[in-house]
Order: structure tokens, then sequence, then C-alpha cells
């Protein structure tokens, strides 16, 4: 069986790799272009710490064939940082104490980007409902939702202020 | 936030302590850099597959691997066979000792399979694609014999039987036949029978629990590498790298030394990954395909094939004067400890009645092997499930005096000065103040609506202490590391930072903390038992103290005084003579001037830790009942407990969030569910019902401090206590709310509204 | 991970093509459903045919009559997005958006909700009490049917080899008329559905219900159009009488199972609490257009 060959905008930036047909973007992702990052909890698409972006929608990565990445465009956590200017989310995770031992930290981090890219002010409730589907075992959620709700507020004033 | 309530007269000014900085390892865990176990990439590493076995009770006949030998692309192909046959060992560590023949036994089945998804192979392969191949290539003959799951029937004199050496230790005459109870546990005060016989208020249940997975979210993953010579390296996620290193040399029957094992960031642990499924497997497989090999489990061989804890039984008789003074509690448990003997039924025996002072008691416990994954800790193992039956009576008991559930755990609550149930006499612990802070809090009074219910509970963990290994090493700049043998889990490194920048007296920001390979620093027990705060944290404050004494000597050398004529303050040498003008000498100072004084600065302290601080919970949690589905949603939770001194607080409390939030999914949906092959039915999240975001509330917590003496800045442990309470919390808030008492978790909406049904008929 | 093909066909001709060239060739969309059983062993295709390429699967168009076309690999999320279908259907909008997590909606569809065929499928029991119908493409060119018409059984289309559902259509409609879904699950999110119930009514002038179609799901094989329950509020706005019949009614049509989700007895009741639940929400959305 021959690869497939996979031409994608990743982060930014041009990527390309070849992938068996029955490979998921996950496993590209991690294995092809070093970027391990997203991680798999599950692989059945129900505990979100393989979340990324694909074309600006939400998505569990391990779901997704790697071919179908073609021509797209791809955002991982390791995309969301500018440089060594953290993004407000990362920052409030870090403020919050949001964060226990991380693994589901990257997933829930593109999750709640994905969200105030939707709806800048969330209720708690809202928020609660977008993360659902990021699984946390350590932290109750507690203080990932306060980090949420603080970024919101960061990034609703940034807006305000430009 | 919380509260941190100290008790008045002692209440210190830290520097460090107390403060909240962000946790050093923080950048890379929120910009996917950290690497975990499944990260690590070692170059020609192999694919490695684990064979597992279709039944839950089995005996192997034979395994025949040509094929996959063949197979193009196999490198390496491994059984049972391929393992030395070990004599009965027993290793202390974590909060039990482990048998060292059940765990390789554990790891590759030998003449038997024990449950479903039990390793009967194993093999590595230049792809995953190849592996898998190889995997469906291994022939193995199995003869099936009869299973059994339930404790009660595992405890049956008709059950099949899981091994024919288990003869129950701790009866009055050791049985002549093996069975499948593997030990009893027998603790008693007083003469509780008459006790019982004279109370005025009586009360008597039965509950029951499932078994429940710790729920990490990182599937178990690890790089090995052995060269033929029975030298290797290994790279993993696990709650201890020395457990690693000893296990692996255990099981494979190699020299500790020859082992080097460098501990990955872990994504969650909680008690199940103290202990190896994966390492000895890849060793092996190394060794015979020269070359290293990568082995990462599927979220089904988690639920299948590693340690959950305990489904068990638990009996509670409790005997009260009318006044609410408790006089007698009778407890029976009985735990499935899965396919090997070792369920945490001591441990739950000696902390059931924990909380109380209590005149007569008796509590017996028994520890069944059933054909279920082998039980591994999770989080106060045995705790949990005991508390869920004592705290469901003492709230049954409360209502039948007409009492207030914190009023009845007051009149009746350990205090220091009480010999607790287990043995030792209770000093400096906060029990009372953790009832007082939830009766004052704002959740205890805000009114309740139709179908809504308050539930109260409380709990104890022993929290350990245990061989510990920090260093300190001083750069010539002044800056400073610190070295700990203990893996991260919950953000410890941030308070060993913490600790040592306040012994030192520099910033927190100055002092980074790694956490070195087995072979870079001296041993340390695994990171459980709520150890490593307080015990770790005192190695590494008196490594730091080492550090200050050194300081002070190159001080006065400098000085040309004697070393006590050098005080150590504010991170600064101070000269106590008076005849000698000299200006105080910052650490970076002397740091800079370690050459001319005598060499580098540095100090490494192992220790066997002393002294560690129980600790105590209370916890209050609101529900609403949607009566004609039978859902539960928790409105609000507050839990309260004596954390000793939270040393970074924020990380304090999300620890008691962490394990609220286990214990709410324990009470309200998790279990493991086994079809009548004895398979396990929901092996991942989709029906494995761990708690989502949108099924809990913002929880409170009350951290109260009565520092822990035996710990220089007054840390005991937390991260266990607060799974203990949320069972029985739940599940008193449900008959509250629903006037039914549930005595068998979880609390699905279909039993409840089945036991709604049963009542209104 | 089985050996299979991948296929991105960009027209309707080409994929048909592609789906009778190989062997149990398997239709992908959003993936949710296929990608889980392939990786469980539970689906080998020759090829996976890849659909999201083809003009007219993905988009949501409002017809001049006042209808949609929903293309069937649409996802989701883009179908909560759309805000004149929301207020148009938004028993259908909530029903698809309960399906998995917000991740999951970034890519689960319509046809592959439909197609997959569970019975606790949360989209297909408000697709049919909103009498909503699939355009089927194939070797024998397009045809239009009922939702309902492509269930089998679990797991099972009625779907002949190389057909695939392009579209789906929803029916213009009256002015005050609404529908809803409700399902119940264990915890809050993220749950396959225990029994779901999805309601559709059409009210006249004066609030008396004309039209009722009452669906359940995950109650029997196959998702339920239940006759007799639509019939009991007829003619009426909803007074208790109708709601215990409807309530009867529902629960006299369940055959569910007993499982790992839900017990016969609770997902019959259920069944009857749900019926009721999502007649009076459609009800009261109805009432107030």
């Amino acid at each position: 069986m021959s690869k497939i060959h996979v031409t994608a905008t990743v982060n930014g930036d041009p990527a390309e790799f070849l992938t068996d047909p029955g490979t998921t973007l996950l496993d590209a992702l991690r294995d092809e272009l070093g970027l391990t990052g997203s991680k798999e909890g599950c692989g059945s698409g129900d505990c979100g710490a393989c979340s990324v972006m694909v074309d600006g929608r939400l998505v569990c990565s391990c779901l997704v064939l790697a071919a179908e990445a073609e021509g797209r465009r791809i955002e991982t956590i390791e995309g969301l940082a500018h440089g060594t200017e953290l993004h407000p989310l990362q920052q409030k995770f870090l403020e919050h104490a949001a964060l226990q031992c991380g693994f589901c930290t990257p997933g829930l981090l593109v999750a709640a980007k994905a969200l105030l890219d939707a709806n800048p002010d969330p209720s708690e409730e809202e928020t609660r409902y977008w993360l659902a589907g990021n699984l946390c075992r350590c932290t109750g959620y507690d203080k990932v939702i306060r980090a949420v709700l603080d970024a919101a507020a960061v990034l609703r004033q940034e807006r305000r202020a430009a | 936030m919380s509260d941190v309530l100290d008790r008045p007269a002692t209440a210190p000014q830290f520097d460090s302590v107390g403060t909240r900085p962000i946790r050093p390892d923080g950048i890379d865990k929120v910009t996917g850099r950290a690497a975990f176990g499944a990260d690590f990439v070692m170059p020609g590493a192999l694919h490695g597959r684990i064979k597992r076995s279709p039944y839950a009770h089995a005996r192997i006949l034979g395994i025949d691997t040509r094929k996959a030998l063949a197979l193009p692309g196999v490198k390496a192909v491994v059984t049972g066979a391929d393992f030395p046959d070990l004599d009965e060992e027993l290793i202390e560590g974590g909060e039990a000792a482990s048998s060292m023949r059940d765990l390789a036994w554990n790891v590759m089945a030998r003449k038997k399979v024990l449950y479903d998804g039990h390793a009967v192979a194993a093999v590595a392969a230049v792809s995953p694609a190849i592996a898998e191949a190889a995997l469906d290539l291994i022939e193995v003959t199995y003869e099936t014999l009869p299973h059994v799951i339930d404790v009660e029937a595992s405890m049956a004199p008709d059950a099949p039987l899981l091994h024919d050496h288990i003869f129950t230790s701790g009866m009055p005459e050791k049985p002549t036949t093996p069975s499948n109870i593997a030990a009893r546990h027998q603790f008693v005060r007083g003469d509780v029978d008459q006790a019982l016989a004279d109370a005025e208020v009586k009360i008597e249940a039965r509950y029951t629990t499932k078994a429940v997975h710790q729920g990490y979210i990182e599937p178990h993953a690890c790089v090995a590498s052995m060269t033929a010579d029975g030298q290797g390296q290994v790279w993993s996620s696990s709650q201890g790298h020395f457990m690693v290193r000893t296990y692996c040399a255990k099981v494979l029957k190699l020299d500790i030394s020859d082992l080097r094992v460098t501990p990955a960031e872990i994504g969650g642990g909680f008690g199940g990954k103290t202990t190896v499924y994966l390492e000895p497997v890849a060793l092996a497989l190394s060794r015979i395909a020269g070359a290293p090999v990568k082995l990462v489990m599927s979220r089904d061989e988690v639920f299948r094939a590693t340690g959950p804890t305990s489904g068990g039984v638990i009996e509670v008789k409790l005997g009260a004067t009318k006044d609410g003074t408790i006089t007698a509690a009778d407890v029976l448990l009985k735990f499935q400890a899965g396919a090997f003997p070792g369920s945490p039924v001591g441990a739950a025996c000696m902390t059931a009645l924990a909380c109380y002072d209590l005149p007569n008691f008796r509590i017996v416990g028994f520890d069944v092997v059933t054909n279920t994954p082998k039980v591994a800790a999770y989080r106060a193992p045995g705790a949990p499930i005991a508390a869920f039956g004592v705290e469901s009576a003492m709230d049954e008991l409360a209502r039948k005096l007409g009492m207030d559930p914190i009023d009845l755990r007051a009149k009746n609550g350990a205090r220091d000065g009480v010999k607790a149930a287990y043995g030792p006499t209770f000093q400096n612990i906060g029990f009372l103040e953790s009832l007082e802070a939830i009766k004052q809090h704002p959740n205890y009074a805000i009114p309740l609506g139709p179908n809504q219910g308050r539930g109260v509970a409380v709990g104890f963990w022993f929290n350990v202490g245990g061989e510990s290994t920090a260093a300190i090493h001083i750069s010539e700049d002044g800056t400073a590391t610190v070295a700990t043998a203990n893996p991260d889990i919950g953000g410890s490194r941030a308070s060993m930072a913490i600790m040592a920048a306040e012994t030192l007296g520099i910033p927190v920001d100055k002092v980074r903390p790694v956490i070195p390979d087995t072979a870079s620093i001296g041993y340390s027990m695994l990171t459980g038992g709520s150890r490593t705060t307080f015990a770790v944290g005192m190695a590494v404050v008196q490594a730091a103290e080492k550090v200050v004494a050194e300081l002070k000597r190159r001080a006065a050398k400098l000085w040309d005084v004697s070393a006590d004529q050098v005080a150590w303050e504010g991170g600064k040498a101070v000269c106590l003579d008076a005849t000698k003008d000299v200006a105080p000498m910052t650490l970076k100072a002397l740091a800079g001037q370690s050459a001319r004084t005598g060499g580098p600065i540095s100090a490494e302290v192992s220790l066997n830790a002393q002294g560690a601080g129980p600790g105590f919970a209370t916890h209050v949690c609101d529900v609403e009942i949607d009566p004609e589905t039978g859902g539960v949603t928790v409105l609000r939770y507050t839990a309260s407990q004596d954390v000793g001194r939270a040393i970074h607080p924020s990380y304090v409390e999300g620890q008691i969030q962490g394990g609220v939030a286990q214990g709410v999914g324990w009470a309200l949906n998790e279990e493991y569910i086994f079809d009548a092959e004895g398979r396990m039915e929901n092996a991942g999240f989709l029906d494995y019902r761990v708690p989502v975001a949108s099924d809990l509330p913002m929880i409170d917590t009350v951290l109260i401090e009565v520092p822990n003496p035996r710990h220089p800045y007054g840390a005991k442990g937390v991260g266990e206590v607060p799974i203990v309470p949320p069972l029985a919390a739940v599940a008193n808030a449900v008959r509250a709310a629903t006037g039914v008492r549930m005595c068998d978790l979880p609390l699905s909406p279909p039993k409840i509204r089945a036991a709604l049904d049963a009542r209104a008929t | 991970m089985p050996q299979f093909d991948y296929v991105a066909p960009t027209s309707v001709d080409e994929a048909v093509k592609a789906l009778l060239a190989a062997p149990a060739a398997r239709v992908l969309a959003g993936g949710t459903d296929l990608i889980v059983q392939l990786k469980a062993g539970r689906a080998s295709p020759g090829a996976v045919v890849d659909l999201k390429r083809i003009p007219g699967s993905i988009g949501i168009r409002r017809e001049a009559d006042g209808g949609f076309t929903i293309g069937a690999a649409t996802s989701g999320a883009a179908i909560g997005e759309d805000v004149a279908l929301t207020r148009a259907w938004p028993g259908v909008v909530e029903a698809t958006n309960l399906i998995g997590s917000t991740q999951v909606q970034g890519r689960a569809s319509l046809g592959g909700n439909l197609c997959n065929a569970s019975p606790a499928a949360d989209s297909v029991p408000a697709l049919i009490a909103a009498r909503a119908t699939c355009v089927i493409v194939g070797p024998a060119g397009r045809r239009e049917a009922p939702v309902e018409a492509i269930q089998a059984g679990p797991g099972r289309t009625t779907l002949q080899p190389g057909e695939f559902i392009l579209e789906f259509r929803l029916p213009p409609r009256p002015r005050k008329s609404a529908d809803a879904y409700l399902r119940l699950i264990p915890r809050t999110e993220m749950d396959i559905a225990v029994v779901g119930a999805g309601v559709n009514l059409v009210l006249d002038g004066a609030g008396v219900v004309t039209e009722a179609y009452v669906s359940l799901g995950a109650v029997a094989p196959t998702t339920l159009l239940v006759k007799a329950a639509g019939d009991a509020l007829v003619g009426g706005k909803l007074e208790e009488a109708a709601l215990e019949q409807l309530d009867a009614a529902a629960r006299a049509a369940c055959n569910p199972i007993d499982d790992k989700r839900g017990t016969v007895d609770y997902r019959t009741k259920i069944a009857g609490v749900l019926a009721r639940r999502a007649a009076t929400i459609a009800y009261n959305r109805a009432e107030v257009r």
C-alpha cells in the first residue's frame, strides 16, 4: 500500500508529510511532524486530549484521518504562544494553578481558545458545557473554569483597548 | 480561592511558604513541550504490543510463537517462559508491601490467566502494523475455567479457586484447604457485642461498592533499551522511578544498579502508577531484539489490564446512648483484590473508625482474590470504601438521634490525646476544627428547595513519611538547584523550591527544582501516601540547612572568626562578632568566592522521615434530584481539611478539588461492568463515566492549618484525604433529598428511580 | 487499524464509482463513528470514500418554499451556527448539537448519525418528527426517501451498494409550529442517549394542536415514529389527560433492551417522561409564534 502525500498549513507554517491511509491526524502530528503537544488519552474521541483546530473548527485529531488534512489549516497547542509571549489563556492557567499533571492541558487550552473565538463572554455554565469534551482527572475543573473566564476578561479588555 | 484558617497563636510569617508562585515547569506544560511517557523518542526504537487473554480464568496449555517470529519485521517475541522463576519476596513500597512473584506473574502470565486482559505474550516489530499482525499470529491454547467476580461469591466454599497456594492469613487456626480468601484483618477494643446489646439506639446496615479506576488521562507508556550484557535504560512515566528500577530488576533478576530509569512527566497516577506493567516487558523485548522498544497502552488496556481499586461489601453496626454518645461500632469489610492478593482492606480497617473516639469496636476485613485485574492503590486506598459505609451509617444514626450530623461527629470526634482505632495517639490534629469550619460555612446555611438535600461526611488518611533523598547545589552565581528523587504528580516540585528558598533565604525563582534519574541521586520511596511535601520536603529542608551551615563556615573563614560567630538571616551571613567591621554577605557573594573558600557548595540528605501528620476532613454536599429520571445534580460542594501548613495554597486547593471530583464520580456514575464471561463491558471513557466539567460546580475549600511540629514548616500530607468523604457526602445528600437511603454505589439514575418507585409502592 | 485505500472524490459519480470498486467500501463524513470502528477492528473496508469534497455535501440552504436543504456531511457545529435553521427547527438543531462533545460536533454529520444506525442516534428522532427526507444518490441516479425509511436495524441501513445520502431536506414550516428534542443521559454531557424523544407540533391560530409527531430513540432496534402518541395530542392544548395518553402511548411503543446504559423498565418509564417534557417545550415554542 503506497503512502499518501499531504500538504497542509500547521500553526501558520507549511508542512508536508507522507502517511498511510489509516493513520490519524494525531499520529501524523506526533510522529511525522514531531508535534507531541497533542496527546492520546483514549483514541476514541472521548477525552479531548488530542484537540486541535482544523480550518478554525475544534476537533479531536484522533478521529481525523491524516489524509483529510490535505490543504487544510491546522492549529495545535504549539501554535498558541507567539515566541516568548504566552497567550492569555496559558498565562491564566499558570496563575490560577489550573493544571496539576498537565496532560490534559494542551487539549483544554486549544478547546478554550476555540470557545473564546466563538464566544468572547461565556458564562460559567457555557464554559463548562463547551469544555465537557475535555476530561481532567486532577483538578476537578474548578481552577480551569476560573482561568478561562479570567482570560476571557483579559481578551475583552485587550480588544477594547485596541 | 479558599479560606486559610490558622490556629491564631502559631501563625508565623514566611517569605515563600504560603505564597502562590507560578510553578517552575509551568511553561513547558502549557505549551505542549513537556515530555510525558509516550512523547519520548529514542532513535531506532521498535514498536511493542502485548497479547492479552480474552478469558477471565483459564489454564494456558501452550503458546506457539513460531509464525509470529517468522513474520518479516518482527524482532522479538516473549511469553512467560522468557521470564525467570521467582521465589516469593515482599518489597515495601508505597503504602503496602508488594509480592514480587505476584507482580511478575501479573506482568506476564505463567500457567494461568486470571482476568480478561491478562498479558500472555508480547512482540517488538519495526512498525505498529507489523506488531499488531504478529500478535494475531501467536497461537495460545487455553482451557477455560469457571470464573468469579463478586467478592462474596469468591468467598463461598465452592467458588472457582484462583490459586492453590492461598491459605487465609490472620485466622485463629491456619486453614487446611486453600481458598480465595487471602487474609483476614482484625482490630478490636473493649467488648463490642455487649456494648451493642446495651445500646439505647442502634443502626445496622449493609453497603456495597463496585470496582472503579483511578482514571488518569495518560495511558501507561515507556521506552526501554537493554543491551546483551543486561544493562538497561528505561524512560517511563511512573510514580517512582526507583520503584520501577527495583521492580524491573526483581522481575528480570538483574542487578539493581544495572538499570537506569529516567522519569518522564506523568499524566496522572493517583496510586495507579505505583507499580509496573510495561517496563519489564519492554526490557525483555529490547534485550532480545538488540534495539530500544517503545510500549504504550491503549485506553482499553488501561481499563482491562492495570489496577483499579476494589469493589466491596461494608457491614456496619452502631450503638449509642440517647444523648448521642457512640458506645459501639462493628464493621465488616470484604474487598476484591483482583487476580492476586493485596486489596487495601487492611488500610480500610485502620481508617474506618479513625475519626471517632470509641470505647468499644471491632473491625474485621477480608482480602479476597477475584478474576478481575489485580487492584492497585487508588488515592487513600481502601478508606473511601470503608467511609462510604461508616459515614452513611453515621448519617442514619444522627437521624435516629435527632442530632445535627456535624454535632454527632464533634461529640464523638478524634482530638489530641485520643488513641486512634489503629494504634497511635493523636497529637496536633485538626478534626474538630474542620467540623466547625463546615458548620460555620455559608454553604451549611443556604436554604434548600424541593427535591434538594444536604449531606455531610468526614474522612481520614494517615499520610506516610518514608525514605527520601534531596540534594541542593549552589551555582557559582548564587542560584540553586534542588534535586529530589520523586516524580512530580501534582505540582510538588514547586513546593520543593519554596521550602528550599525559604530555608536558604533567597527568592523562589532563584531555586530550580529537578528530578534526576536513578543513577544521579540517592534513593527515594515512590510518590504516594501524600508523603512528598512532608518527607521529601523534610530532606530538602535538611539539605538546605546543611548548605546554610556550610555558607556560614565559608563566611567565618573569610571574616576570620569562628563559625559560631556567624548567623544566617534573610539570605545573608551576618557577623556576630562586634569587633569585626564587616557587612553581611549574600549567598550570591559567598557562592562567588566558593573556590577560594573550599570548593563547590552542595549537600545531599537521605533520611527516613518519621512523624507524618494524619489528615482529617469534613465535607458538605448539596444535591438536587429529578424524581422522574433519578438524575442527580451536584449544586454545591464545600470541603474543609486540616492541611498542617499550605506550602503552596493553590496546589493544596487543587488536591482537595481533584479528590472531591473523583469521589463524586465514584458516588454517581463510575463502575466496572462485567458481562457473563467476566469481560469488562465499558473499557473506555464513553461508558466508564468520569465527571465532566458540566457535571460539577465550583468546589469550595477551607484550609485549616494545625501545623505538624515534626516538619520544619508544619506540613501534613493533603492529597489523599479529599477522596474519602465524598462517597457518603453525596449518598447522604441523596438521602436528604429523596428520603431514600441508597446503599449500593454508584448512584446512577436508573437505581435512584427504581428506589423511588419501590418506596412509593 | 485495517488497511484500506483513502479516496476523496470531487463529484457524485466519482464517489459512486469508488464505492462500487472496492469491497465493503465505507463512506466518510465526520468520521466520529467510522474511525472509532476502524480502530476497534469492527470495520474492514477496502476503501474509505471521503464525501466532504463533493459539491453539495456540505452547506445549509434555505429554499424558496421555506424548507431547508442540509448537506449530509455538514458538521453539527455548522448546523448549530445557522440562525435561520435554528429559528425554524430548534428541535432538529438541539438534537444534532447533543451528539458528543464540542470536538465531535466539529465533525459529526446528519448523514453519519443516520447511517451509523445506532438505535440511540440523537438527531434521528428529531428528523423523523420533523418529517425530514434524504436525497440519496447512487448508481441508479437520485431518489428521495423519508428519514425513517433508511433504518434497517442496529448498524444497518436500506441503502443499496454504491448509494449514499447527499442531502437532507426539511419541509416548509407553517407559522405556528415548533419542535423539541430531549434525551436522558447519566451525566450532563458526553453520553450515548439512554432514551431520546423528538416532538414536532403544528398549532392553529387558537393554539390547538393540528399535527403532532412523536419519535423515540434508544427504545427499539430503530428509531420509532409513534402515531398513537402524536394522535393523543391532536385536537387539544396539551391538557393533562392528553399528556397522560401521550406518556402511555410512548411507553407502550417501547421495545428496549437491557444493556450497560439502561434497563428495559427504566427506558420505558423515561420514554414517557421525555415525551411529555419534549411535547411541552415544543408547544411552548410554537405557541409564541
